[in-house]
C-alpha cells in the first residue's frame, strides 16, 4: 500500500497507549485502584462520556497511522512513493478526503458559494452560482437533492443500527452464556439497564454514534455534510483530522510534564531543606513568566529556527509535527509547576505519617520509601490532574493557535479553523459552518472529558467522598 | 410499653426516649445506628450513655437534637422533652429548643468552634436566639457567661479568636454557649475525651457545679468508666444500636447484670491484674446493616446458649437496674482469664540502654534572615536507662515531649544534644549505614495504628518490609514463611498476608504493627501510645499481647502513654514528664502508690477511678500547659504547683534521690 | 510583619534574575540576533551589510556578555545582556522594534486594560458567589444537580466562542453596542459593556463550581454543627458562619491576579479593539516584536511576584489565624 512514516508524535502517542494498557494492567491487578475505577463505571455520566471518548481516540489513533502512498513503480520493479504523507484515517475517509471544491459551499449545498463566470455549453458566459464538482454531482436536477440525501441517510441509518445490534446481541450472547440466562432476556436486562454496570448508557450512546458514522458514510460521500472551507476543503473531514491535534495536545503535554512534575515535588516535599529551596525557586520562577509569553516566545525562536534551517525537513507534514510536538514541550513546562506543588504539599503531609516513620525506623532508604510509601498514596492526584488538564489543554490549543503561537497553520485543528472562519463571520450571507463544525466537536470532546474527570475526581479523593 | 421508662414515674422525667430509631444510608445497606434506644432522664440528673466506638451513642445524641448528619434519618421513635414531642415539631419551633432548653457540645472543641469569629460574638449569637431579656446588655451577658465557666479575664477574652484558646478553654466556650440559653438538658458528646487528665478534672468539676447551680440535666455521652463513676447519677450502657443496661451508678458499679457490661469491667487495667492477663472480649460489633435474630453480643458473649443465639432477649428489671439478657447475673458464670505466673525476673537486669541528657530542640526562626531566635525545646536534658527484658513507661501530657523521647532515642529525630548509648555504641554520632544497620533492634508502634499502615500495600509486604529493606532474607518463600509465622504469633491466620491493612478492625490492625516490629527480632520497642485510639475490650487484647511478648522474647519497652492504669498494669519503671524534662522517676509500685513531686500527685489525682463509692480528692491544678519555647524560670512547674515555694521561682530543683532508685526534682525533697 | 514582607521582596531579586536570565537564554543564545535580523528584513537572501545595519539601528550590535572593546565598567554594560535585560530592573523598557518608546506605550495602554477587567472581575465575582451560595443552599436537590450540570457545559465551551457568540449576537443582530474599539473617558463605556458582560459568562461555570466546592467543604466542619446546634436558622448559618470562612479562599485567589489584572486579556482585547496591554502584546506576538516581549515578560513576572506578596497579606487580614513570621 505504500512507506510507513513514523512521526515523531506518533511514536509517542502509542508509547502512551502502551503505558495505559501497563497502568490498567497494574490497576487491574491493585484493588486499591481497581475500586474507585469499579466506582468511575458504575457511574452513568461516566461511561456515556468514555464511549464519546472512545470515538475520538479511535479516530485519532487511525489518524496517527501514516505511510505515503505508492504511486508508481519504476522499470526495475522500485516503488515510487508520493511526497505527501497520509494517513489510516486518511485512507478510510477516502471521499471526504478527495471531494474537494473550487472554495465555500454551503452544508449540503449542490453549488458554490460564490458567484463565476460559467461558459455555457452554447459557449455564452453566464455569470451565476456554478454546480460543486463533487457534492451531488450525480443528481441531474439539483432540487432532487433533499429526497436523495434522505434516500441516502436512510441507508446510512439502517447501517449503523444494523452495525450496532449486531454488537448488543454479541455482548449479551456473552453474557447469556456466562450467567446462563437466555438471550432475549439477557438482551432486555442490557437495554434496561438492570445490570451491576449501566450498560444501557453505554450501548444507547454507542447507537447515536453508530448511526452518526452510517450518516456521514453515506451521505458524506455524495455531499458535504458541514460544507466546504475557502480552498474546497470538507469541513467534516477537517473537523475530524483536528480531533488527532486536539488529543495530542491534550495527552502529549501531560506525559512529558509528568516525569519532571513527579519527581521534583515528591522530592521538595520528602527531602525538604536546600532541594526544596531550590525546586520552590525554579517554580516560581517559571511560574512568574505569564504563560503565553512564553509559548509565544519559544514558538517565535522555533520559528526562526525552523526558517532559517527549512533545509533539514524534507516535508511540510514533518514540520508540522516538530511543531506541534514542541507546542506540547512548551505547554508541558507551563503546566508541570501546578501538579508539582500539589505533589509537594502532598508528599510533606505523608512524610510526617507514621507508615513513613515506621520504614525509616525498619532502616527503608529514602529512595525506596519514595517508591513504596508516597509514590502510590499520591497517584490519585496525578491521575485527577491529568483528567481535568485535558480538557483544559484542548481548549487552550484553540486560543493559541488563534494568536498564531499554536500548531502549525498547515495542520488541521480546530483552533484554525476558528482562526480561517472567523474573518467570514463578516460576509453576506455568513459562512458559520466552519465555526460552528470546530464548536461542536469541540465542546462535544471538551464536554465528554470534563463530565468524566468529574467522576474520576469524585472516586478517587478520598477527602472528598468522605464529605458525602 | 417500652422497658427503661418503666423504671421510673412518668411524671418526673425532663426527657423521655421511646423505641428511637436512627438509619444512615437507605435501601439495603442502609445502617441501623439505634436500633430502639428507651430511657428517660430526671431532672438535675446527670445520665451517662456509656459505649464502645460505633455503638450509635453519638448518633442517639444527635438524633435528640434533629441535627443528624444528611445520610441519617429518625425512622422511629418519640423524644419528650417536658412533654413536648421534639420529632413532631416543625423546623422551626424545634431551632427554638435547640440551644435553648437543650443545649449540646462536642468532643473536638478544636474544631467545634467557627475559627473567623471572635468568641464573644460566637456566645452573642446563642444569648441573642435564646434570651430575650438579655437583648439590651448583651455584652454584659456575654461576660456573664464566660466568668461563669471559669475564663479568666473574660473582658479581654471575649475579643479574642478561638485558635488564641487552649483545648480547655475552647470546651469552656463551647459550654458558655449552651449555656446562653439556659438548658434544661444539656447533651455532653464526649465533652473531655480530647483533653488531658487534669484538664478533663477541670471540666468535670466545672459540669457539675453549673449542674448544682442551675439545676439542669446532663445528657453525658462517653466511654470512659472512670468519668462515669465519678460524675453521672444513672447510667445507661449500649451496644450494637441497643441499650443493654441501665442502671444507678452505684448499682452498676458494685454488681453490673449484662455480660458485656462485666467483661468489660474485667478487661479494664489495672496493678491489682498485674500479674494475670485482662479477660478479653473476643471478636468484634457486628456490623449493624445486618437483621438480627438472636441476642447482639451472642459472639462475642463467654456464656452465649443456643437460647442467646435464636431468640431476642427480653428487658429484666431488678428496681431500679434493667438489662438486656436471657439470664440474670447469677446465672452466668464468667471465667477469668487463667492466671499466668511471670517468668522471674532477675533481680539485677541488664541495661540495654542509657539515654543521657537528651535534648531535642526546634529552632524558631525569626526576622529578615530567618535568624534563629530562640528554640521549643521539647526536650530538654532527659535522662533514662531502659532494662533488658522490662518495662519503662513514659507519662505526661500532650505537649510534654514524651513522644519526642521516643523518636530522638531511635533517632528518628536529630537530638541537638545528649547520648544514647546501646550496648556500647553511641547512636547520635553514628553515620546513616551503620545507624541503618543497627536499626533492627529497636522498633516502634505507633498511636494510631491506621496511619501506621501504609493504605495501598498488603499485609504480607508490610510486615516483610523490614525484611527487605535489612537485607535478611533474600528469598521470597522464606520471607512468606516468616510471615506468616509472625502473623501467628500476634493472633492472627495465615490469609491476614493477603489483604490490605483498611479490611481489619483497630485492635488486629495495632496486632500486624506489631507483627511488623518483631519481624527483625528487635531488642527494644518503642510503644507511641499504642492503645489510645482503641476501645477497652480491644485495648485488653493489646495489653495482653505485649506482655506476652514480652515474657516470651525478653523484650523491652518504652512504653509512651498518658492512660496510667494501663502505666499500673504494665510498666516496671516509671518516668514523669513535664515540659520537657522528667520531674520524677523510680519503680512503678513508688511512683504510683507513694507519689513525691506534687505534680505526679495531681496528675494520678486528677485520673477518674472507675470506683464510685471510692471519694478521692482531686488536686486541681490552675492553669495550663506552659509553652516549651518560653518555659517559667525556676521549676517549670512552679506557676501551677499548690506548694510552690520562693525558692522554685529562681531555681531549677536537682534530682534528689529517694529508695529503692526513686529520683525526685522538686525541692520539698530538700527538707 | 514589615520584616517578612521585606523578606519576601528580597526573595523576588533572585526570581526575576531568573526570568531574566531565561529571557536572555530564549531571545539570544538559541538564536542570534543575526537571526533575528534576517528574519525581520526576510528569508535568506539578506546581505550581512544590512543585517549589520538592523542590528545598530536596535542596539543589538554588541557582544552577548562582555565587551571587550569597550572601557571600565562598560566592558559590562556595553553588552546585549545589561542593554537589553538587565536594565529592565530600573524598569527602562527601551525601545520597541519598530522604534516606540515601550514605557510610555505600557503606561498608556495599562488604562484600557483595566477598564475592562476590574468591571469583569468584580461583577463576575458577584455573580459567582450568588450563584454558588444559591447551589450550597439548596445543596443535593435538583437544583443543585442542573445547576452543576449547567456549569460543566458552560466551562466546556471555549472562550473563543463566548467572545465570537456575544458579538455576533449583541452587535451584529440585535446592534445594541458596536462591535469593537474605543474611546475615551465615558464614551468607553459603550465600547466596554460587551467584553465585560462576556467575561463574566464565560467565567460563570468554572467560577461558580468552584466556590460551590469550597463552601461545600466548609458545611461539613463541625463548627457549623455548633451553630445548628445553638438553633440558628440553615441562612444564617449560611451567610454567618459558612460564607465567612469560605470567603477566605475566595479573597486570597482573587488577591492574587489583582496585580496581573493591568497586563490585560488578550483574546477579549484583541477581539474588540481595545488598546489595551493585551491587544498590545498580541499585536507584538504578530510583528514579532521582541523587545515588546521582553518587557511583558519582565512586568508579568514583577506583577505576579507582586501578587503573591500581596495574597500573604491579606490572608493576615482575613483569617486572625494566620500570621506572618
Amino acid at each position: 500500500m505504500g512507506k510507513p512514516v513514523f512521526l515523531l508524535t506518533d511514536i509517542l502517542i502509542f508509547v502512551l497507549v502502551g503505558l495505559t494498557l501497563l497502568f490498567a494492567w497494574y490497576a487491574h491487578r491493585h484493588e486499591h485502584l481497581r475500586a474507585p475505577w469499579r466506582r468511575v463505571v458504575q457511574s452513568r455520566t461516566a461511561l456515556g462520556a468514555l464511549v464519546v471518548l472512545g470515538f475520538y481516540v479511535v479516530v485519532g489513533l487511525l489518524d496517527s497511522v501514516h505511510y505515503q502512498p505508492r504511486i508508481d513503480t519504476r522499470a526495475n520493479g522500485d516503488a515510487i512513493y508520493s511526497g505527501e504523507v497520509r494517513s489510516l484515517f486518511d485512507w478510510i475517509a477516502g471521499p471526504l478526503r478527495a471531494n474537494q471544491e473550487k472554495t465555500y459551499s454551503a452544508p449540503f449545498a449542490v453549488h458554490l458559494y460564490a458567484k463565476e463566470n460559467i461558459e455555457q455549453p452554447d459557449g455564452s458566459v453566464v455569470r451565476d452560482y456554478p454546480r460543486l464538482d463533487h457534492a451531488g454531482a450525480h443528481l441531474a436536477n439539483p432540487d432532487d437533492r433533499w429526497a436523495d440525501v434522505a434516500q441516502h441517510a436512510e441507508r446510512g441509518l439502517a447501517w449503523g443500527l444494523l452495525v450496532w445490534a449486531v454488537g448488543v446481541l454479541l455482548l449479551a450472547a456473552v453474557r447469556a452464556r456466562l450467567r446462563r440466562t437466555a438471550l432475549a432476556e439477557s438482551v432486555g436486562t442490557l437495554l434496561r439497564g438492570r445490570t451491576h454496570y449501566p450498560w444501557h448508557v453505554a450501548l444507547w450512546t454507542l447507537l447515536v454514534m453508530c448511526l452518526l458514522i452510517g450518516l456521514i458514510a453515506t451521505v458524506g460521500s455524495h455531499y458535504h455534510i458541514l460544507g466546504t472551507d475557502k480552498v474546497g476543503e470538507d469541513v467534516l473531514y477537517q473537523a475530524l483530522k483536528s480531533v488527532r491535534t486536539g488529543l495530542m495536545i491534550g495527552t502529549l503535554t501531560t506525559m512529558v510534564m509528568l516525569p519532571a512534575a513527579i519527581l521534583l515535588g515528591l522530592m521538595a516535599g520528602y527531602f525538604k531543606g536546600w532541594v526544596d529551596d531550590v525546586i520552590q525557586y525554579i517554580y516560581t520562577t517559571l511560574n512568574a513568566i505569564p504563560g503565553v509569553l512564553l509559548i509565544a516566545a519559544a514558538i517565535l525562536m522555533l520559528h526562526i529556527y525552523l526558517s532559517n534551517n527549512a533545509d533539514e525537513f524534507t516535508s511540510v507534514t514533518e514540520r508540522a509535527d516538530l511543531r506541534l510536538l514542541f507546542l506540547c514541550l512548551i505547554l508541558g513546562i507551563t503546566s508541570w509547576t501546578g501538579l508539582c506543588r500539589l505533589l509537594r504539599g502532598e508528599t510533606f503531609k505523608l512524610r510526617e505519617l507514621e507508615y513513613v516513620q515506621a520504614a525509616h525506623s525498619m532502616g527503608v532508604r529514602h529512595f525506596n520509601t519514595l517508591l513504596r510509601h508516597i509514590l502510590p498514596n499520591v497517584l490519585h492526584i496525578v491521575l485527577i490532574t491529568v483528567v481535568i488538564d485535558f480538557s483544559g489543554l484542548v481548549l487552550a490549543e484553540a486560543v493559541l493557535s488563534y494568536i498564531n503561537i499554536g500548531v502549525d497553520p498547515s495542520m488541521d485543528s480546530w483552533g484554525n479553523m476558528i482562526n480561517g472562519a472567523r474573518l467570514e463571520l463578516a460576509r453576506e450571507p455568513v459562512v458559520w459552518w466552519s465555526l460552528a463544525a470546530a464548536f461542536v466537536f469541540m465542546f462535544t470532546l471538551v464536554l465528554a472529558a470534563n463530565l468524566f474527570a468529574d467522576v474520576v475526581r469524585d472516586a478517587f479523593d478520598p477527602r472528598l467522598r468522605n464529605s458525602r | 410499653m417500652t422497658n427503661a421508662a418503666r423504671d421510673t414515674q412518668p411524671g418526673e422525667s425532663l426527657l423521655q426516649v421511646r423505641g428511637l430509631r436512627v438509619e444512615l444510608g437507605t435501601g439495603d445497606g442502609a445502617v441501623r445506628a439505634v436500633d430502639g434506644v428507651d430511657l428517660s432522664i430526671q431532672r438535675s440528673e446527670t445520665f451517662a450513655l456509656l459505649g464502645e466506638s460505633g455503638c450509635g451513642k453519638s448518633m442517639t445524641a444527635l438524633a435528640l437534637m434533629r441535627l443528624l448528619p444528611p445520610v441519617g434519618r429518625i425512622s422511629d421513635g418519640e423524644v419528650l422533652l417536658d412533654g413536648l414531642g421534639l420529632l413532631d415539631l416543625p423546623e422551626a419551633s424545634m431551632r427554638q429548643e435547640r440551644g435553648g432548653r437543650v443545649g449540646m457540645i462536642f468532643q473536638e472543641p478544636m474544631t467545634s468552634l467557627n475559627p473567623v469569629m471572635r468568641i464573644g460574638d460566637q456566645i452573642a449569637e446563642s444569648v441573642r436566639l435564646h434570651d430575650p431579656q438579655a437583648r439590651d446588655h448583651i455584652d454584659d451577658r456575654v461576660v456573664e457567661l464566660l466568668t461563669q465557666v471559669g475564663i479568666p479575664d473574660p473582658v479581654r477574652r471575649a475579643r479574642e479568636y478561638p485558635h488564641q484558646l487552649s483545648g480547655g478553654m475552647k470546651q469552656r466556650v463551647m459550654i458558655a454557649i449552651a449555656l446562653a440559653g439556659r438548658p434544661k438538658l444539656l447533651i455532653a458528646d464526649e465533652p473531655t475525651t480530647a483533653l488531658d487528665v487534669t484538664i478533663q478534672a477541670q471540666v468535670l468539676t466545672l459540669l457539675k457545679d453549673l449542674q448544682r447551680d442551675s439545676g439542669m440535666a446532663i445528657l453525658l455521652i462517653t466511654h470512659d468508666l472512670g468519668v462515669v463513676a465519678e460524675t453521672a447519677d444513672r447510667v445507661a450502657v449500649m451496644y450494637a444500636g441497643q441499650i443493654v443496661e441501665n442502671a444507678p451508678v452505684k448499682q452498676f458499679f458494685s454488681r453490673p447484670a449484662h455480660p458485656y457490661s462485666r467483661m468489660l469491667f474485667r478487661s479494664l487495667p489495672d496493678a491489682s491484674r498485674r500479674d494475670k492477663p485482662l479477660t478479653v472480649i473476643p471478636g468484634m460489633v457486628p456490623p449493624l446493616s445486618q437483621r438480627f435474630t438472636g441476642c447482639r453480643f451472642v459472639a462475642r458473649c463467654q456464656a452465649a446458649t443456643t437460647e442467646c443465639e435464636l431468640r431476642e432477649p427480653p428487658w429484666l428489671a431488678v428496681e431500679q437496674q434493667g438489662w438486656r439478657c436471657h439470664y440474670r447475673p447469677d446465672e452466668v458464670v464468667l471465667k477469668d482469664a487463667a492466671d499466668t505466673v511471670p517468668p522471674p525476673v532477675s533481680d539485677a537486669p541488664d541495661t540495654l540502654m542509657t539515654v543521657q541528657d537528651l535534648q531535642v530542640y526546634f529552632p524558631i526562626r525569626q526576622g529578615l534572615l530567618r535568624r534563629t531566635v530562640g528554640h521549643v525545646k521539647a526536650v530538654d536534658g532527659v535522662s533514662l536507662a531502659l532494662q533488658t527484658g522490662r518495662t519503662l513507661a513514659l507519662v505526661g501530657e500532650s505537649g510534654c515531649g514524651k513522644t519526642t523521647v521516643g523518636k530522638g532515642l531511635l533517632q528518628l529525630l536529630k537530638p541537638t544534644g545528649g547520648r544514647v548509648d546501646y550496648a556500647g555504641t553511641e547512636l547520635t554520632t553514628l553515620d546513616g549505614g551503620a545507624l541503618r544497620k543497627l536499626r533492627r533492634d529497636f522498633q516502634i508502634i505507633f498511636q494510631d495504628p491506621a496511619a501506621s499502615m501504609n493504605p495501598r500495600m498488603l499485609v504480607r509486604d508490610i510486615v516483610a518490609e523490614g525484611l527487605v529493606a535489612q537485607g535478611l532474607m533474600k528469598e521470597q518463600a522464606a520471607r512468606h514463611r516468616k510471615v506468616t509465622e509472625l502473623l501467628a504469633q500476634v493472633g492472627l491466620p495465615a490469609e491476614a498476608a493477603d489483604r490490605y491493612p483498611h479490611e481489619f478492625s483497630g485492635g488486629q490492625r495495632q496486632r500486624i504493627c506489631i507483627a511488623r516490629a518483631l519481624a527483625l527480632q528487635p531488642k527494644l520497642i518503642v510503644c507511641d501510645e499504642p492503645t489510645s485510639a482503641l476501645d477497652v475490650s480491644v485495648q485488653a487484647q493489646v495489653l495482653n499481647l505485649l506482655k506476652e511478648l514480652q515474657h516470651r522474647l525478653g523484650l523491652s519497652y518504652l512504653f509512651i502513654t498518658h492512660n496510667i492504669s494501663v502505666v499500673a498494669y504494665l510498666a516496671d519503671e516509671v518516668a514523669v514528664m513535664y515540659l520537657g524534662r522528667i520531674v520524677e522517676r523510680g519503680p512503678v509500685h513508688r511512683v504510683l502508690d507513694a507519689p513525691a513531686h506534687p505534680y505526679t500527685q495531681a496528675l494520678l489525682s486528677a485520673v477518674p477511678q472507675p470506683e464510685p463509692d471510692r471519694h478521692h480528692q482531686v488536686i486541681r491544678l490552675g492553669g495550663e500547659l506552659p509553652s516549651p519555647a518560653n518555659p517559667p524560670t525556676g521549676c517549670h512547674f512552679h506557676p501551677r504547683c499548690p506548694q510552690a515555694m520562693p525558692q522554685c521561682h529562681q531555681t531549677y530543683p536537682p534530682v534528689f534521690s529517694g529508695e529503692q532508685g526513686h529520683q525526685v526534682a522538686c525541692w520539698l525533697e530538700q527538707a | 510583619m514589615s520584616a517578612y514582607v521585606l523578606r519576601r521582596l528580597l526573595y523576588a531579586i533572585p526570581i526575576l534574575l531568573g526570568v531574566n536570565l531565561l529571557t536572555f537564554v530564549l531571545f539570544f543564545v538559541v538564536n542570534s540576533p543575526d537571526d533575528m535580523a534576517r528574519m525581520h528584513l526576510g528569508g535568506k537572501r539578506v546581505t550581512d551589510a544590512a543585517i549589520e545595519q538592523w542590528k545598530v539601528d536596535h542596539g543589538y550590535a554588541l557582544p552577548l556578555l562582555f565587551n571587550a572593546q569597550a572601557e571600565g565598567g562598560d566592558k559590562l554594560t556595553e553588552t546585549i545582556l545589561y542593554q537589553k535585560s538587565l536594565k529592565l530592573f530600573q524598569f527602562q523598557f527601551g525601545q520597541s522594534d519598530s522604534g516606540r518608546d515601550i514605557g510610555y506605550d505600557i503606561s498608556q495602554r495599562m488604562w484600557p486594560s483595566l477598564a475592562i477587567a476590574i468591571p469583569t472581575l468584580l461583577v463576575g465575582l458577584l455573580v459567582n458567589i450568588t450563584f454558588a451560595l444559591l447551589l450550597a443552599f439548596f445543596r443535593a436537590t435538583y437544583l443543585d444537580f442542573w445547576g452543576v450540570v449547567i456549569c460543566v457545559t458552560m466551562m466546556s465551551i471555549s472562550g473563543l466562542f463566548y467572545i465570537i457568540g456575544g458579538q455576533y449576537l449583541v452587535g451584529k443582530l440585535l446592534n445594541l453596542v458596536p462591535i469593537s474599539g474605543y474611546d475615551t473617558g465615558w464614551a468607553s463605556l459603550k465600547f466596554l459593556v460587551l467584553p465585560v458582560i462576556v467575561g463574566v459568562i464565560g467565567g460563570i461555570g468554572a467560577g461558580t463550581r468552584w466556590y460551590r466546592t469550597l463552601f461545600l467543604e466548609e458545611i461539613n466542619k463541625d463548627y457549623v454543627r455548633t451553630a445548628r446546634a445553638k438553633g440558628l436558622a440553615e441562612q444564617w448559618v449560611l451567610f454567618g458562619h459558612v460564607f465567612k470562612n469560605a470567603l477566605i479562599p475566595i479573597l486570597t485567589g482573587v488577591v492574587v491576579v489583582l496585580p496581573l489584572l493591568f497586563t490585560g486579556s488578550l483574546l477579549t482585547e484583541s477581539f474588540f479593539g481595545i488598546p489595551g496591554l493585551g491587544s498590545y502584546t498580541i499585536d507584538a506576538i504578530n510583528r514579532q516584536d521582541f523587545a515588546i516581549v521582553r518587557a511583558m515578560v519582565f512586568l508579568g513576572a514583577v506583577l505576579y511576584i507582586l501578587g503573591l506578596i500581596l495574597t500573604d497579606i491579606s490572608y493576615t487580614l482575613v483569617d486572625p489565624r494566620v500570621r506572618l513570621e
